[in-house]
């Protein structure tokens, strides 16, 4: 990220977000690192192995997109990666330090918005303050200028219910935003949404990415969607998850939709696709 | 219908929610009546329901003061079976070592019947008011057990990660997630559980007591008195009625976010 591309980004409406990298060279003691990992679940006869054990790297920074069948692990991965779950073998550090349990400075958007029914807009979005115990009027204009940055003004007094799919999953973003992660961890954010929005949103956590410098760490299973934001796409197997290929996306970080025409963008779109079609198990 | 210039006002009220129940119970006593006359059915196997109303007027004093007994040892025994009920829920839910030695053993007990091991109660406790709080409390103690489970089991796992991760602690994650999204059940139990304490407390007067509308009950069987018996029927449904009536305001005051709620339909009875 260049100098001219910082003072530019002082004038978006993310721009009391934290810019977390400067540059991204890898080095063991920052980002996200994988060694070995691996994931049974149960004990005994019942075991079912859901990762093969994984070796990766992710910088600070960087837009990381996993795609994979369905039920190949990628969710369990995420949930590895922030604590939730131990894995069976092997050790995860963020920024040098092993993940034992929840570490805190992550943002965590799931499939389904998961906002608290009883909690309106501007409640749920300082949920992770409460949940840390944090001076809430610190936060209360972030998380409003968050909400502006979505387009929900207007909405904070509003119960989830009153709001459609797509804007709840928003609200959802700015919750996982509020207390400022260095990581975004995202599983499936916006497969439930209908093709049009879902698009206006990859350009918009495009753009968020683009100005804050956060770590994204994205699952998806669309593979156009997974080109189109990723630094980096991560290929999966069938499970057993592994890893079967990590792409580059050389798309620069500037991207709109007219990324989606660039032969390069075709291009990887079909090898990646490659990898599922062998085994026709595209989901 | 083309009933456009008819009375606002009238057709209003016969379209009020909270008149139909009633209109329904005079239907009811309109039969009841009927079905006396045409059948000829004697005084005896069935009061008239005008007899059952005098009685209602001419021993209202003393009805009502038999009622607070029982209204007393339904409340504490109300009470108690969500002050015990909701916490017990909490474990069985929250832990499957709990679950597997509680909950067999709580169904299990449920299939005692209480009028059966009532006397006992009396045995232990006297003729005081504990055994009509203890039987109030078996009846009401299980529904909520068994609504709060359920309610504290359905919270989607996803939700409390998403918690977790933000690294709240174990109390702070039960009371902002767990805790607010089994309210809808727990109060659902506490709705059939009130009325069966109501069944409970009266189960306790009548093995074992001298004042109450049970004891009422059980005096005018002896007698044959069977306008005093309907009349303390009538004045324990009204008692199940408000009692639940006051569960349900409390439920929507507690809970204004739940789907139940948002209409504004009338629950009350």
């Amino acid at each position: 990220m260049t100098a001219a591309m910082r003072t530019m980004s002082v004038d978006q409406p993310s721009a009391h977000l934290r810019v977390v990298s400067e540059q991204s060279t890898p080095s063991k003691a920052s980002g996200i690192n994988l060694s070995g990992v691996s994931k049974t679940y149960g004990t005994g006869d019942g075991q079912v192995q859901s990762l093969r054990p994984l070796d990766f790297h992710i910088n600070d920074g960087e837009f990381f997109v996993v795609v994979g069948p369905s039920g190949c692990g990628k969710s369990t991965l995420l949930k590895l990666i922030s604590g939730l779950l131990a894995p069976t073998s092997g050790e995860i550090h963020v920024d040098g330090n092993k993940v034992t349990e929840p570490h805190g400075d992550v943002g965590i958007v799931f499939q389904n918005a998961l906002l608290l029914p009883w909690r309106n807009i501007i409640n749920n979005v300082l949920m992770p303050i409460d949940m840390k115990n944090l001076p809430r009027a610190q936060y209360m204009d972030r998380a409003k200028q968050l909400l502006k940055m979505v387009g929900l003004e207007g909405f904070e007094k509003k119960l989830p219910w009153q709001l459609s799919g797509g804007m709840q999953q928003r609200a959802s973003i700015c919750r996982a935003l509020v207390h400022d992660p260095k990581i975004m961890m995202m599983d499936e954010p916006f497969g439930a949404l209908d093709a049009m929005t879902r698009e206006k949103m990859n350009v918009e956590l495009s753009r968020i990415q683009r100005t804050t410098g956060k770590t994204i760490l994205l699952i998806t299973h669309s593979i156009p969607e997974a080109v189109f934001l990723a630094d980096k796409v991560l290929v999966m197997t069938e499970r057993p998850g592994g890893i079967a290929a990590i792409y580059d996306v050389p798309l620069g970080r500037e991207r709109t939709l007219d990324a989606m025409s660039n032969p390069i963008f075709t291009d990887l779109v079909a090898r990646i696709r490659k990898h599922f079609m062998t085994n026709s198990t595209l989901d | 219908m083309s009933e456009k210039k008819a009375p606002g006002s009238v057709s209003k009220l016969l379209n009020a929610s909270w008149l139909r129940p009633f209109l329904l119970l005079v239907m009811i006593v309109v039969g009841w009546d009927l079905a006396i006359r045409i059948f000829n059915i004697p005084a005896y196997q069935i009061p008239a329901p005008g007899d059952v109303v005098k009685v209602l007027y001419t021993d209202w004093p003393e009805l009502l003061s038999q009622s607070w007994p029982t209204t007393y040892a339904t409340l504490l025994g109300f009470l108690a079976s969500a002050v015990f009920g909701i916490p017990i829920a909490m474990l069985i839910a929250g832990s499957r070592t709990v679950e597997s030695y509680v909950y067999p053993l709580l169904v299990f007990s449920q299939s005692i019947p209480k009028v059966a091991i009532a006397p006992l109660f009396v045995v232990w406790f006297g003729f005081g008011i504990v055994p009509k709080i203890i039987a109030a409390f078996l009846l009401g103690f299980f529904p909520v057990v068994v609504s709060a489970v359920q309610g504290f089991k359905s919270v989607d796992p996803d939700m409390v990660d998403l918690a977790r991760a933000m690294k709240g602690s174990r109390l702070r994650v039960f009371c902002a997630v767990n805790l607010p999204h089994a309210l809808p059940a727990i109060f659902s139990g506490l709705k059939v559980s009130v009325t069966l304490a109501v069944v409970g407390a009266v189960v306790g007067e009548f093995v074992g007591s001298n004042s109450g509308i049970g004891y009422v009950l059980q005096r005018s069987i002896g007698t044959f008195d069977l306008p005093t018996m309907f009349a303390a029927l009538v004045i324990l449904a009204l008692l199940g009625v408000i009692l639940f009536w006051l569960v349900d305001r409390i439920e929507r005051f507690a809970i204004p976010w739940h789907v139940s709620q948002r209409a504004d339909v009338f629950i009350g009875s």
